[in-house]
């Protein structure tokens, strides 16, 4: 017990065990069938009544709790309940410091009926810690996932690796982490690569090295929250793709959440039933676009309104405002929508919403997900901080996601479509399936304003060259001529077209040139 | 040859009544009067100087009488009149004062699009005795009555004198302007409080104000001379003596311009809040035939005296004892002209545009009957649990106007994603509904207010629902007081009884039943061989839930199952379920539409039709039931239990910051920083739909910052003002 000053809470967690929880183990005398039963009897438990009374007092679920909520009611079978942990040092060989199950629990379920693998981190078993055994278990149900084509959830709530073992490496095959409180490193770079991750307002914290290191390497005073709270990770660094306010509140969305998403990437894009009319003529999109071409609107009011039963689930909303990005159903098809922003400075492509709509369209990609973009874009964000922070690394990183996307691909141009950016959002010069223009499309090398000062630098007569300018690029016809655009639609349609073109589109096959890779602008 | 033009364009109306007017009130008895005064030669162009609804209903008619149309609009007010207007002019920015009272810009529209005459509908020029003139003078016909009638009763103490020379009823009060506060104080301890101050060219409950003492003197004289100078450009006030509790029933009359006149009957328009009209009815309950036809006769004595032509309606207020004084006149359409129209079967435009060509009344007072009987309720973007309706704004992101009912008629000038912003009146539509008696024409508003879809605005449909199930309403039992008598603490929203509430609990749990089985029907799920997933999914064969729902503080413990084999479930139509709650039985029927906002359900036997506003993952529905807004939370029992270990958010304490109630602009700003104000100190005024609203601090507190200016336009929910 001396050597374990790992972490404070690690050692007085400890003791607890020992005065709890030693009876279990004086059991030779019972029948094989008895300890068995004593034995599941422990598991169950955890880490022992207090330390899960400890558990609620913070506001947190435990292990078997979240599992139980996550999935549909009775259909957990669980693995590994019998493993424990190997080490022999520190006295962690002592009957009192083994849990049968170890910090982790493991198994399959369904929710909605759909099959999931899970693991879920015990934090009231020597702090959710991640041992060998614990990894392990880890792997054996990702490489059962990964044969029967079915995705694994991990619901982290860990200190971080256990200390006395040494670190254990995991090679993540992981799905969807549901980032839960305080996770240590390693955890940090293993979460930062799984497709998706949720975390919780308040108490998930996620960083390198935490805040006693950062003092003591930088001199730097921050707090657990400033410096990995949820906050952080989903508003100021993108880590993180959605918070929640509690565990409950996670995992009833999370379980909404994955209807939306193919079992594996081999299966096609899930098919829901649809009530909604997918010929529903959406009258208020006529006059979503303000006349002032100067004026913003919002673009979650085009997608709410197209979409089934307006239920779309937002990733990312508080990171990178000016793109919009989440997943939404058409005709029962899931679907992702990229949108610009015009709200949020007036929805430019700058490197965070670069990054973060490139990232959501390979997603999209990788997991036979249609694309549909909305694009009111008036260029990229100029100036040093952009420059210096390589835009143009992080543009390209956009516009290979789109050119490299086989899934289908349907892009309404609502407004402005300016210079780069309009080549940027799924064009039909990256192979857009379907490209429609409003009637209050601008498809144009950049405003006319910008542009006129240009053409006629130093001449007169700038409002007369501008109206000229307003008049042929101002409007959707130079592209639409050009067949850039495959037709100027209704706005009112917009909802119509699109579930009758992925309908065309379900047998859509494209496939790239081959390569090991490809090899985007990271 | 008559008869036969009467039948041909008796076709004709019929068929605008359905299309255009949207009136689907049977008004058989009224179609062969329609068609024959549609054959008379009118204008060839009309222009309509105003906004919104009323602009709408003048296009209406002038379409089914064969009139072209032209309407005016702002820069930023596009909606739906322009687009039904044959031609549109745009005729200055969003403020009023610089568009739809822009006379030099209507002017010259009228110039330029060859307008023969103009419709001013109500507000804004209606009744603008210098607009009349303008027009008079480049020989374009004003749609109303002539400059001396407007004069004559626009100015409210003239108006008085001449009714009071005419032997009609009037109020005791001061007949003369009022200069100062204190004059004001002064004249108001003469005639014995309550007084009513008011402004002399005011209408529509602006510039109004009601005094009980010194005090409130001098402070309604503050703000009635600033709101009537702001509303109409002239601050000249005058006083009278408040009748308490009266009621406020109004004579529409009719006249043409060879001194005929008719009166069509009343119109009471009690149910009021700050003296704005809310739900108003054709006829009146209160009045009995004697009473109606001596008012109808002064009201038509005082037309005569002042050669009026045109509609016009004469406001009486009624007393108890129903002892009537007269109000004002008002010489212009009224906002609820349609329920004169649907128990007399008459359109009033119509009229007022044959009037003004110069044609004579072809009816005579006999000819004028009281058919069934109308309710009109004012649908507003406002929030009624503040002050029985302050102002919201918004953009209307789902609209359905309830007129699959039959005998509803909805006059609006919106339509789905329209704005309401805060340049204009929030009236969203007036809903009207006729039935051959009051009981018949209140059941159809109660069904119309349940499928009245709005969604982007808060609006009043909650106070409207309440008013017109009230029992005190229902008797008829009402006043100008009605309001704060019923809600003398404001307007919470319907109480639901035991029962009720357990109607409520059972469509929630039902709806999350439905969602949880809507969420297996994952294609695939069923052995769909056709869509080839790798991995098959397990069906749901759950049959019984055990749930707990949430609302208010308490927690409702409650089991759900499948009745019997009597659901159907395919495509997500049909499902009945048993439901017990609270140790009720309800049984829940319905064709569960997740896509649509309106929720039919058959509860117990009984068709009620609820609205889903939202239904998040986190099981948090909102229900719109009885007209008012419900906020459920159902979760299963496993959750609920688990759910109770979560942290409870810390909400934060409102007492000591000051937040904007509505959208508007801050027209004074009374504090700051470092001042100590009082309980119930004003704070800042903010101006609102041409309201000004003063907020007041909820405690003794020192100012710790103030947020915005006087002039600075805010937002609902922006911070003004905060306190220590």
């Amino acid at each position: 017990l001396a050597v374990l000053h790992v972490h404070q809470s690690f050692a007085c967690l400890l003791q607890t065990n020992i005065q709890s929880d030693c009876r279990w183990y004086s059991v030779s005398h019972l029948s094989v069938k008895e300890r068995i039963e004593k034995k599941r009897k422990a598991a169950q438990m955890g880490g022992g009544q207090k330390r899960i009374d400890a558990q609620h007092q913070r506001g947190k679920l435990t292990a078997r709790e979240r599992v139980e909520l996550l999935l549909d009611p009775e259909s957990f079978v669980e693995t590994d309940m019998f493993v424990e942990h190997r080490c022999s040092d520190f006295g962690m060989e002592q009957d009192a410091n083994k849990f049968p199950g170890d910090s982790v629990v493991t198994g399959r379920g369904r929710i909605n009926g759909r099959l999931v693998y899970v693991f879920s981190q015990d934090f009231t078993v020597f702090g959710g810690s991640l041992s060998g055994a614990h990894a392990q278990k880890i792997c054996k149900i990702m490489d059962q996932a990964l044969t029967v084509g079915a995705p694994v959830i991990g619901l982290n709530d860990s200190g971080g690796a256990r200390i006395q073992e040494g670190v254990e490496s995991l090679a993540g095959y992981a799905d969807i982490f549901l980032v839960h409180p305080s996770d240590l490193p390693h955890h940090g770079s293993l979460c930062i690569l799984t497709h998706l991750m949720l975390c919780l307002q308040d108490t998930s914290y996620l960083f390198i090295t935490g805040p006693d290191v950062v003092k003591s390497v930088t001199n730097e005073d921050v707090t657990q929250e400033e410096l990995g709270g949820a906050k952080t990770h989903t508003a100021v660094s993108g880590v993180a793709h959605r918070a929640f306010e509690n565990d409950v509140e996670a995992l009833l969305y999370l379980r909404d959440f994955f209807n939306f998403l193919p079992l594996s990437n081999q299966d096609p894009a899930p098919i829901r039933e649809c009530q909604d009319p997918s010929d529903r003529l959406v009258k208020s999109l006529d006059t979503v676009v303000p006349f002032e071409s100067t004026k913003a609107y919002d673009m979650l009011d085009i997608i709410h309104a197209i979409v089934d039963e307006g239920d779309f689930f937002e990733i990312m909303p508080t990171y990178a405002k000016n793109i919009v990005v989440g997943f939404a159903r058409m005709n029962g098809r899931t679907v992702g929508i990229v949108g610009n922003q015009p709200k949020v400075a007036s929805g430019c492509l700058d490197i965070n919403s670069s990054v973060k709509g490139a990232r959501f369209v390979r997603f999209c990609d990788a997991f036979n997900i249609p694309i549909i973009t909305f694009v009111d874009v008036p260029g990229f964000l100029p100036g040093t901080a952009q420059e210096y922070g390589g835009i143009i690394r992080h543009g390209a990183k956009l516009l290979f996601a789109f050119a490299e996307a086989t899934v289908p691909k349907i892009t309404i141009i609502t407004r402005k479509a300016y210079g780069g950016a309009y080549d940027v959002m799924s064009s039909k010069h990256l192979r857009g399936d379907m490209n429609y223009a409003w009637p209050t499309a601008e498809v144009a090398v950049m405003g006319a304003k910008g542009a006129v000062q240009i053409i006629f630098r130093g001449k007169e007569n700038q409002a007369e060259a501008e109206a000229e300018y307003v008049e042929k690029f101002a409007n959707p016809f130079p592209a639409a001529v050009r067949g850039f655009v495959d037709d100027i639609i209704e706005p009112a349609t917009t909802r119509k077209r699109i579930c009758r073109d992925l309908e065309v589109l379900a047998s859509k096959k494209q496939v790239n040139p081959w390569k090991k890779h490809a090899n985007i602008p990271l | 040859w008559t008869f036969l033009t009467g039948v041909s364009v008796t076709m004709h109306a019929c068929t605008h009544t359905h299309t255009l007017t949207r009136t689907h009130a049977p008004h058989t008895h009224t179609h062969c009067s329609y068609g024959l005064f549609s054959s008379s030669q009118t204008f060839d162009k009309i222009l309509i100087a105003n906004r919104g609804e009323i602009a709408c209903r003048v296009i209406k008619t002038c379409k089914k009488m064969g009139i072209q149309t032209v309407a005016v609009h702002s820069d930023v007010d596009s909606n739906v009149h322009v687009k039904m207007a044959d031609e549109a002019v745009c005729v200055g920015p969003a403020p009023t004062s610089k568009s739809y009272l822009n006379m030099d810009a209507i002017m010259d529209a009228i110039r330029l699009t060859g307008a023969q005459a103009v419709h001013p509908g109500y507000g804004f020029l209606s009744e603008n005795k210098d607009f009349a003139k303008r027009l008079a003078a480049v020989g374009v016909t004003f749609i109303g009555p002539d400059t001396h009638a407007i004069q004559a009763m626009g100015d409210k103490i003239e108006s008085k004198l001449i009714a009071k020379a005419a032997k009609v009823n009037t109020i005791p009060g001061f007949d003369g302007v009022v200069k100062t506060a204190e004059d004001a104080v002064k004249i108001a301890q003469q005639i014995g409080y309550p007084v009513m101050i008011k402004a002399s060219a005011g209408g529509g409950g602006k510039g109004m104000r009601i005094a009980w003492n010194d005090e409130e003197t001098r402070e309604g004289f503050r703000f009635s001379s600033q709101e009537a100078a702001s509303s109409f450009g002239d601050d000249r006030l005058l006083i009278e003596k408040y009748i308490d509790n009266p009621r406020h029933i109004e004579i529409q009359v009719l006249a043409d311009k060879h001194g005929n006149v008719l009166w069509l009957n009343e119109r009471e328009c009690s149910i009021q809040r700050r003296n704005q009209k809310v739900v108003e009815e054709a006829p009146s309950m209160f009045l009995d035939a004697d009473t109606r036809r001596v008012m109808g006769e002064q009201a038509v004595q005082l037309a005569k005296a002042v050669k009026y032509s045109s509609a016009g309606t004469v406001e009486f207020l009624v007393d108890s004892k129903k002892n009537f004084y007269f109000l004002e006149m008002n010489t212009r359409l009224q906002v609820e002209h349609p329920v004169t129209e649907c128990i007399t079967g008459l359109d009033l435009v119509e009229q007022m545009i044959r009037i003004a060509k110069g044609y004579q009344l072809q009816q005579k007072q006999e000819d004028i009957p009281i058919n069934g009987w109308a309710i009109e309720s004012r649908v507003y973007a406002e929030d009624p649990f503040k002050s029985f309706g302050l102002p919201s704004i918004g953009r209307l992101s789902q609209y359905q106007e309830p007129l699959k009912l039959s005998h509803v008629r909805v006059d609006s000038g919106i339509e789905e994603g329209s704005d309401i912003n805060i340049y204009y009146d929030p009236m969203i539509s007036k809903l009207v509904t006729y039935g051959a008696t009051r009981a018949e024409a209140l059941a159809r508003m109660e069904d119309a207010l349940d499928n009245y879809v709005i969604r982007g605005v808060t609006h009043n449909i909650p106070l409207l629902r309440e008013i017109i199930t009230h029992p005190r309403f229902v008797s008829g039992d009402i006043s100008t007081n009605f309001l704060p008598e019923v809600y003398p603490e404001g307007f919470k929203g319907h109480h639901l009884d035991e029962d009720r509430c357990r109607e409520l609990l059972a469509s929630a749990a039902a709806l999350h039943v439905t969602s949880q089985l809507y969420s297996h029907k994952i294609l695939g799920t069923q052995s769909d061989l056709m869509l080839c997933y790798r991995v098959s999914s397990a069906p749901m064969d759950q049959n019984n839930w055990e749930l707990c729902v949430e609302l208010g503080q308490e927690l409702h413990d409650i089991e759900i199952s499948k009745s019997g084999n009597s659901y159907i479930f395919m495509n997500g139509l049909c499902l009945s379920l048993q439901v017990k709650v609270d140790g009720g039985q309800v049984e829940v029927c319905g064709d569960w539409n997740l896509a649509s906002p309106l929720l039919p359900l058959t509860i117990n036997g009984t068709c009620r039709m609820l609205q889903c506003l939202s239904k998040e993952s986190s099981g948090n529905i909102v229900l719109q039931y009885m007209g008012t807004l419900f906020k459920v939370r159902v979760l299963s029992k496993l959750t609920a239990k688990l759910n109770s270990y979560m942290p409870e958010k810390v909400s934060e304490d409102t007492s000591s910051i000051l937040r904007s109630p509505m959208p508007g602009t801050v027209v004074a700003m009374s504090v700051k920083p470092g001042d100590t104000v009082a309980d119930g100190q004003e704070i800042c005024v903010i101006e609102a739909m041409k309201m000004q609203n003063s907020l007041t601090a909820v405690k003794q507190a020192k100012v710790k910052s103030v947020h915005c200016q006087p002039g600075e336009t805010v937002g609902e929910g922006d911070l003004l003002v905060e306190l220590e």
